[in-house]
C-alpha cells in the first residue's frame, strides 16, 4: 500500500516539478544530503524530494543511486558519484565537478532496498518519458509497452497529455493501451485498447494479444480475433519479404545469366568460362579500389562507377580474344566448345589464384550503398536494393541496344537464322566476336555487382554458373524477356521454398522442377519459333 | 567361336587393350602377392590401389564413350551414376561393419547412431546381402538413367541442353547427398569399411582379388561395348550421332536407341563406382560434383572417342598425370588440365587414338573431323 502512496506522491511531485519548469532548482545538495540516513522511509521521502527539485542532475543522481554508485565521502559527508573499483574516480553529485580519486574505504555506500529500487525505476522511467530528446521518450514508451509495468501508468498518462511529437505520442498511446489491457480497467476501455494495440501490429503487439486472448469474455474474444488478423497481416508481410529477397536473388541471377543467354542465343555455344568473367569483374573492382585507396582516397566512394566501365572493357576484350582464339575454330561443334571453355575456366581460375592468392579479397561497400531501408514491417539492405535496380538498368540497356542499334539488329538476325543473315550481307564472324565480347562484358559488370554481396575469391564464378545455366535453359534463348522472367521466377521460387523446405532442399526442388520443365518445353519459356529452331 | 568373333569383328586396338587389361589383372596381383617387398619387381599395395583406381576411371570413361563417341550424347553428369553405384556398394560395406563401429551398435551404421536414429531406413534393407547390393549397383543407376533418358529423349532434349540438365542432375544429387537426413552419411559419406564377403579389406589377398575383379569388370565392359557397337544397334547409334534427323526420317525410333545406350552406359558407370569404393575405402557426396563428371569427359576426349580402347588409355594417362602433378607441382595441375581440354578440342578432335590412326596405315574407323553441318 505504502508503495502506491509513494508512487502517487512521487508522481504528484513530478508533475509539480514539470509545472514549475526546469531550472527552478530547489536546494538539490540539501535534499541529497537527506539520503545520508539509515531509515529507508526517510530515504524514500528524500528521493521524492530530489525528484521534485527538477534539477538537471536529478536523473544522474538517481541513476547512480539505483546502480549503487552514489556514495558519501566519509571526510566531509559530501554526496559523490564514484566510478571504478578499489580506487574510484569521484565527482560531486550535485555539480558533476570531478573531485579526483578516492579509496573505496573512504566512502560510505547508500544502501537501498527493493521498494526503493521500484520507486527509483518508476521515477527514472517517468523522467525519460519527459526527456527533451524524442528518441529517449520513444524508447521509454516502447519499454513500457514491452514490460507492461502497471506502476508506469500514471506517469505515462501525464506524459501522453503533454506530448507534442506525433510519432512519440502514437507509441505512448499504444503503451498506455497495453497497460490498460493488463490492468483492471472497465471492459469498454479495454476493447478500445485492443484496437490501439492492433494498430501497432508488430511482434510485441502479437505477444501482448496472445497473452490476453485466453478466456471467453468480450475482451479475450476481441483480442483473439485481432490476433488472427494480425498474424495474417504478418504472414503477408513475410510473403512480401520473401518476394523482395527473391527479386534480389533473381536480379543476381539475371546479371550472371544474361550475358550467357546472349552468347548462347547468337552462337548456340555455352561458355563455361562465363563464371570466370564474373570473377574477373569482381577482381577488377578489387584492383580499382586498391589503386584508389593508395592514390585518390576521396574517389573511393565512387569506385564502383570507375570499376563498372573498366570491368566491362577488360572482360569484353578477354571475351573477344576467347572468341577469336578458340571458339572460332570450334564452330559447329557446340559440345567441344563447352569442353574447351571449361578448360579455359580452369586456367583462368588457377591464374587468378596464383596472382591474388586463394583467399577472399576485401572489397569495400561505398557508404551510399550500406545501411538498410525500412519498408513497412520489413527492412532491406541498401546494397541488395541497389543490385535490383542495377540489374534492371543493365537489362533495359541491353534491350535498347538490341532493339535500336545496327549491331542489335544484326545480332537478332544472326540469332534467328544464321545462314540467311550471312546471305543478306551481315558479317556473321564479326557479330560473333562482338556478341561474345558483349556477353563477357556484362558478366564483368555482374562481377562488380557481386563483389558487393559475395566473397571475392577465385571460386566466385563457379558458385553462380550452374544457376546461370538453369536460367538460360529455363528462359529459352532469342528473347531477353525469357531470361528476365526465368531469373526472377527461379529467385523467388528459391526464396519461397526456403522457409519450409530449407535452403538446400529448396534448391534441389528447383533443379528437379527445371529438369522436368525441360521435358515439357525443351526450348525454354520463350522459344524461338520457325525454321531456324531446328538448325 | 568367341575367338573367331573377336578376330572378325574387332580392330587391333581393342584386342591389344583387352590383352593388356587381362595381363595387368593377372600380373599385378601376382607381383604383389608372390614377390618379397624388397624385390625390384614387387608392386606395393598403394601402387596396386592406385592402378585399380585408374582402371575404375577407365570404365567410367568407356561408359561415356559409348554414348558420346557412338551416339553423340554428351552427358556432363555421368559421375552421378558412378557415385550411385559406389554408394550401393558402400551401403553393403557399411552393413558388413556390423557391431564393430565406434558406437558398437549391432545394426545401425555409426552416422545413424550419431543422428539418434533408432532403426534402419527402409531403403537400407537388403544391403546386408552381397547379391542384392550387386543388383542395386546396376539397377539404381540404370533406373535413374532410364527414367531421365525416357523423358529427356522423348522431349528431344539434345545437344547442349541435354549436357546442361545432366549437369543439373548431378548437382542436385550432390546437394541431396550432402544432407544428413538423406540417410547416406551426409558430408562424410560412407567410410571405415572393414571387410567384403568376410575378407579383410586391408589384407593383401583381398586387395589383389579386388584388383583382379576390376580388370575383369573393365574387360567385360569392353566386350559389352564392343558387342553393342558392332551390332546393328550400334550402327543405328552411329547414324544418330552423325545425322539424327536423317536417321529419324529413315524410320528409326531415335529415342529408343538413345535410351538403350544411355541406360547401358549408366549401368557400366555404376559398376565402375562399385569397384572403385572398396579400393579407395570411401564414398562421399563430392563424387557427385559436376567438375568430376566434366573431367571424366575429357579422359574420353583425350583418349579418343569413337574408339573403344582410346578412353581407357585416356583415363589412365590423365589420372597418372594428375597424380604426378598434384604431388610434384600442385599449382600447375589446373593449368595442365585446362590446357589439355583446349589442346584436345582444338588440335586432337579424335584424341590419342586418332593420332595413332594417322601414324598407322591400318584400317581405321575415324570420326569425321568436321561433321557435315548440312546433315541435320
Amino acid at each position: 500500500m505504502t508503495g502506491r502512496v509513494w508512487i502517487a506522491v512521487a508522481t504528484a511531485l513530478l508533475a509539480f516539478w514539470l509545472m514549475l519548469g526546469r531550472g527552478m532548482a530547489a536546494d538539490l545538495t540539501a535534499e541529497i544530503g537527506r539520503l545520508d540516513t539509515s531509515s529507508f522511509t526517510e530515504k524514500e521521502k528524500a528521493i521524492a524530494a530530489i525528484a521534485a527539485t527538477g534539477h538537471a542532475r536529478v536523473a544522474a543522481v538517481l541513476t547512480a543511486l539505483s546502480d549503487n554508485k552514489l556514495l558519501i565521502r566519509k571526510a566531509d559527508r559530501l554526496a559523490v558519484i564514484g566510478e571504478g573499483k578499489g580506487t574510484l574516480r569521484i565527482e560531486n553529485a550535485t555539480t558533476g565537478e570531478a573531485l579526483g580519486e578516492a579509496a573505496e574505504t573512504d566512502l560510505d555506500k547508500i544502501a537501498i532496498n527493493n521498494k526503493i529500487r521500484r520507486q527509483l525505476k518508476t521515477i527514472l522511467g517517468g523522467l525519460t518519458l519527459f526527456s527533451d530528446d524524442p528518441a529517449v521518450r520513444l524508447k521509454a514508451a516502447n519499454d513500457i509497452f514491452r514490460t507492461r509495468d502497471l506502476s508506469s501508468l500514471e506517469p505515462l498518462r501525464n506524459a501522453l497529455a503533454k506530448e507534442q511529437d506525433p510519432p512519440v505520442k502514437q507509441v505512448m498511446a499504444e503503451a498506455l493501451a497495453a497497460l490498460v489491457l493488463v490492468s483492471d480497467a472497465p471492459e469498454a476501455e479495454k476493447l478500445a485498447a485492443v484496437l490501439t494495440v492492433k494498430a501497432r501490429g508488430d511482434q510485441d503487439a502479437i505477444s501482448l494479444l496472445a497473452s490476453i486472448a485466453q478466456g471467453s469474455d468480450a475482451v479475450a474474444r476481441s483480442a483473439a480475433e485481432t490476433l488472427r488478423g494480425l498474424e495474417w497481416t504478418r504472414s503477408l508481410w513475410a510473403a512480401v519479404q520473401n518476394a523482395v529477397y527473391g527479386l534480389s536473388l533473381g536480379s543476381v541471377l539475371l546479371l550472371a545469366a544474361i550475358g550467357l543467354a546472349i552468347t548462347f542465343g547468337v552462337m548456340r555455344v555455352i561458355n563455361m568460362a562465363h563464371g570466370e568473367m564474373v570473377m574477373i569483374g569482381a577482381y577488377v573492382t578489387f584492383l580499382v579500389q586498391d589503386v584508389l585507396r593508395n592514390s585518390a582516397p576521396f574517389l573511393l566512394d565512387q569506385s564502383l562507377f570507375i570499376a563498372i566501365p573498366l570491368a566491362f572493357l577488360i572482360t569484353a576484350l578477354i571475351g573477344m580474344a576467347i572468341e577469336r582464339g578458340i571458339i572460332r575454330f570450334l564452330y559447329g561443334r557446340p559440345l567441344e566448345t563447352l569442353l574447351a571453355t571449361w578448360g579455359l575456366s580452369l586456367i583462368l581460375q588457377q591464374g587468378v589464384r596464383s596472382l591474388f592468392g586463394p583467399t577472399n579479397r576485401e572489397v569495400s561497400t561505398p557508404s551510399w550503398m550500406s545501411g538498410s531501408i525500412e519498408l513497412g514491417a520489413i527492412s532491406l539492405t541498401a546494397n541488395r536494393l541497389a543490385i535490383i535496380v542495377f540489374a534492371l538498368l543493365v537489362f533495359a540497356g541491353l534491350l535498347l541496344l538490341l532493339r535500336h542499334t545496327r549491331f542489335g539488329l544484326e545480332m537478332r538476325a544472326v540469332t534467328q537464322n544464321r545462314p540467311m543473315a550471312n546471305a543478306m550481307g551481315i558479317h556473321t564472324a564479326r557479330i560473333d566476336a562482338f556478341t561474345f565480347g558483349l556477353g563477357s562484358g556484362i558478366a564483368g559488370i555482374a562481377g562488380v555487382a557481386l563483389s558487393q554481396i559475395d566473397n571475392v575469391s577465385p571460386n566466385l564464378g563457379q558458385s553462380y554458373i550452374i544457376d546461370s545455366f538453369m536460367v538460360v535453359v529455363f528462359g529459352g534463348v532469342g528473347n531477353l524477356w525469357g531470361t528476365l522472367v526465368a531469373a526472377f521466377t527461379l529467385g523467388i521460387a528459391n526464396k519461397f521454398l526456403e522457409p519450409f523446405a530449407g535452403a538446400v532442399l529448396g534448391k534441389i526442388l528447383v533443379l528437379v522442377f527445371i529438369i522436368l520443365f525441360i521435358q515439357k518445353r525443351p526450348r525454354g519459356l520463350f522459344a524461338l519459333k520457325g525454321r531456324a529452331v531446328e538448325a | 567361336m568367341i575367338t573367331r568373333w573377336l578376330l572378325n569383328k574387332t580392330d587391333r586396338g581393342v584386342l591389344i587393350m583387352l590383352a593388356v587389361i587381362l595381363l595387368l589383372g593377372f600380373m599385378v596381383p601376382a607381383l604383389h602377392l608372390l614377390t618379397s617387398p624388397d624385390s625390384p619387381v614387387h608392386v606395393p599395395a598403394y601402387a596396386m590401389a592406385l592402378i585399380g583406381k585408374y582402371l575404375c576411371y577407365a570404365m567410367l570413361a568407356l561408359s561415356i564413350d559409348l554414348i558420346w563417341g557412338y551416339c553423340g550424347i554428351l552427358s556432363l553428369g555421368h559421375g552421378a551414376f558412378f557415385a550411385l553405384g559406389g554408394y550401393a556398394m558402400g551401403m553393403y560395406l557399411m552393413r558388413q561393419i556390423g557391431s564393430r563401429g565406434v558406437y558398437g551398435h549391432a545394426e545401425l551404421p555409426d552416422f545413424m547412431v550419431f543422428l539418434n536414429w533408432t532403426e534402419l531406413p527402409w531403403y537400407w534393407y537388403g544391403f546386408g546381402w552381397f547379391g542384392f547390393a550387386l543388383l542395386m549397383v546396376l539397377f539404381v543407376p540404370g533406373l535413374l538413367a532410364f527414367l531421365f533418358g525416357f523423358f529427356a529423349f522423348r522431349a528431344r532434349v539434345s545437344g547442349v541442353h541435354f549436357s546442361i540438365i545432366t549437369q543439373a542432375l548431378t548437382f542436385a544429387l550432390m546437394l541431396a547427398f550432402f544432407r544428413n537426413d538423406m540417410g547416406f552419411g551426409g558430408n562424410n559419406g560412407l567410410t571405415d569399411f572393414k571387410d567384403i564377403l568376410g575378407f579383410n579389406l586391408q589384407a593383401g589377398g583381398t586387395r589383389a582379388a579386388l584388383f583382379g575383379a576390376t580388370c575383369l569388370g573393365l574387360a567385360a565392359s569392353l566386350l559389352i561395348c564392343l558387342a553393342i557397337t558392332r551390332s546393328r544397334v550400334g550402327a543405328v547409334m552411329t547414324a544418330i550421332r552423325d545425322a539424327e534427323s536423317r536417321t529419324r526420317f529413315l524410320g528409326y525410333r531415335v529415342e529408343a536407341f538413345k535410351l538403350f545406350a544411355f541406360t547401358v552406359s549408366a549401368c557400366i558407370a555404376g559398376a565402375a563406382g562399385a569397384l572403385y569404393v572398396p579400393q579407395v575405402g570411401i564414398i562421399n557426396p563430392s563424387e557427385f560434383a559436376p567438375a568430376n563428371s566434366i573431367e571424366a569427359v575429357i579422359w574420353t576426349a583425350i583418349g579418343g572417342r569413337g574408339t573403344l580402347f582410346g578412353p581407357i588409355l585416356g583415363a589412365v594417362l590423365v589420372n597418372f598425370a594428375k597424380s604426378w602433378f598434384t604431388s610434384a607441382l600442385p599449382d600447375l595441375w589446373l593449368f595442365a588440365l585446362g590446357g589439355l581440354f583446349l589442346a584436345v578440342t582444338l588440335f586432337l578432335p579424335n584424341g590419342l587414338a586418332g593420332l595413332f590412326g594417322r601414324w598407322t596405315s591400318a584400317r581405321r574407323r575415324e570420326l569425321p573431323a568436321a561433321q557435315p553441318a548440312a546433315a541435320e
